[in-house]
């Protein structure tokens, strides 16, 4: 770390505090200044009310979405991880399936998951849209980290006749690594993004009980103040997951990649 | 000393009539003819470009010859001649994510040697490069000349019959490289190992080695042979000698006669 940035760190964290309460002490002062009615837009003040009355069921909400979302994230993990290794293994896979992948990849999730809802029942339904939203990222990036690998490295492998087990464990894998963790941080708020999407679409239905269903069933009530208490929670869970994602990002490749390393040095 | 000059020994590996051509059309080698015996330590001096890592790469089994053969002394398969191999790349060529001491350990990892035998052969090969005291390190945490020692250790590590290095030193300082010049022949002088030794340094070149074959490009083949008769241990006294600095002379001379055959390069 430069001097600057040394100097500037507390910077770095009092700044945007200091920007949110601006904009909360500006949203306040226009709500009550304007008399702006509460189902057009509620001053913050109100919805941190909802949040104290409506807490045990938002918490419950959110905690629905949450599983959803870690559940269609690992699977998206593990199934991107071991598609791009299959891949890896055999170019006869990686041709035929590949283009498939791209086109899960390119359809909007909005279109697909109306159509998902028909044929599956609606918690699998949630899950296979964050899955589809999730796993593209981390299929394409660890396919290009298992491609990666020193090519002197490769040479020494097979100089001491590695078995192709040996060369995926020891040599691709960990080459692909960073590959993979940066996958995995995108694939972690698009996991949300893709349970959000089948909730909201599910949600008409009323069926579902998660937070973004919350968000529209609030909207038909005119219940803004909880519809502004349940897109925060989302946001702060979004938040939560990116920087968590970072932190094992940072754990697991502290010692020796680069990409790591600026942050302490 | 090694018995170095005695020609009645049996080469430990010959190269015969080796070419070797390029999808692309160029033509590596093309007729090369070496033979080396154990114990010797031989030079492969040449300007860039002559094929003298295409060489060594095919000793190492490495790259198929178009055309020839590279015979084994008690005729030996291509399995059991790699085994005995060590290769040291231009590059330290480390796994960045392994420490020291498991990126010494890895050849006998890949030959699946107990772990009891492996820790004693680790520890024995870091002593001998002088980083006992480092196993626990990363790459990234040692310079440049350390890394390079922790490649010649992992080399060493399978006690191997042969050492193939391919301009090890060449892109470290001179300091450096003298120090590592001098701790590779004492290592030499106690292994009683074979090494044949890529550079285009011709002091370098004429310092380590026993015999020198100076290649010519295009195609890459042996020009001429300067053997170096100048007794071993040589230290410091040897550098600024006056045999050293004629040796050198001849060793230049000949290296220009390649040039000249060989076409610019």
């Amino acid at each position: 770390m430069s001097a600057r940035e040394r100097r500037d760190r507390p910077l770095r964290v009092v700044m945007p505090i200091v920007v949110l309460a601006l904009g909360i002490a500006a949203w306040q002062a226009v709500v009550q200044y304007k008399n702006i009615p509460p189902y057009v837009l509620p001053a913050p003040d109100l919805i941190a009310q909802t949040f104290a009355t409506d807490w045990e069921l938002l918490l419950r909400s959110l905690l629905v979405t949450v599983i959803t979302t870690v559940e269609g994230f690992l699977l998206a993990a593990f199934g991107g991880v071991f598609l791009a290794i299959l891949f890896n293994q055999s170019r006869f896979l990686e041709y035929s399936l590949y283009p498939y992948a791209v086109v899960l990849q390119v359809t909007p999730i909005v279109a697909v998951a109306p159509l998902l809802l028909i044929y599956l029942p609606q918690h699998a339904a949630v899950l296979v849209c964050a899955w589809i939203v999730a796993f593209f990222p981390v299929l394409a990036n660890t396919t290009l980290g298992l491609r990666s690998v020193d090519r002197n490295l490769a040479d020494l492998f097979a100089l001491y006749g590695a078995s192709r087990w040996q060369i995926l464990r020891r040599l691709k894998l960990p080459s692909a690594l960073p590959y993979i963790l940066g996958g995995l941080r995108i694939a972690g708020g698009l996991s949300l993004i893709g349970a959000v999407v089948a909730e909201i679409a599910a949600g008409s239905a009323g069926a579902g009980s998660g937070l973004a269903y919350r968000i529209a069933e609030s909207g038909y009530r005119l219940n803004i103040p909880r519809m502004f208490a349940a897109l925060l929670l989302l946001s702060l869970t979004g938040i939560a997951i990116f920087y968590l994602l970072s932190l094992i990002n940072y754990l697991a490749l502290r010692r020796w990649h680069e990409s790591a390393l600026a942050q302490e040095s | 000393m090694p018995p170095a000059t005695a020609t009645e020994h049996p080469s430990l590996v010959a190269l015969r009539g080796v070419g070797k051509s390029f999808p692309n059309g160029v033509r590596a080698l093309a007729g090369l003819d070496l033979a080396v015996r154990p114990g010797e330590f031989v030079a492969l001096l040449g300007p860039s470009g002559c094929g003298k890592s295409t060489a060594l790469r095919i000793i190492a089994g490495l790259t198929e010859p178009s055309e020839g053969v590279v015979e084994w002394d008690n005729a030996t398969t291509v399995g059991e001649s790699k085994s005995r191999l060590g290769f040291v790349f231009q590059e330290p060529t480390l796994m960045p994510w392994a420490s020291v001491f498991d990126n010494v350990a890895l050849p006998l990892k890949l030959k699946r040697v107990r772990a009891a035998a492996r820790i004693e052969q680790v520890e024995t090969a870091l002593d001998r490069v002088g980083l006992g005291a480092f196993g626990r390190a990363y790459p990234r945490e040692l310079s440049g000349g350390m890394r390079m020692r922790v490649s010649i250790a992992r080399a060493l590590v399978t006690e191997p019959q042969i050492l193939l290095m391919d301009e090890p030193f060449a892109a470290l300082d001179e300091i450096t490289r003298f120090k590592l010049n001098d701790d590779l022949l004492q290592t030499w002088d106690a292994l009683r190992t074979t090494i044949i030794f890529v550079t285009h340094s011709v002091f370098e070149s004429v310092y380590l080695a026993n015999r020198v074959l100076v290649m010519a490009a295009r195609p890459g083949r042996i020009s001429t042979e300067v053997a170096i008769d100048a007794s071993y241990p040589r230290g410091r006294s040897f550098r600024t000698s006056a045999e050293y600095a004629a040796l050198c002379r001849r060793a230049s001379e000949a290296l220009a006669v390649a040039m000249a055959v060989g076409g610019q390069s």
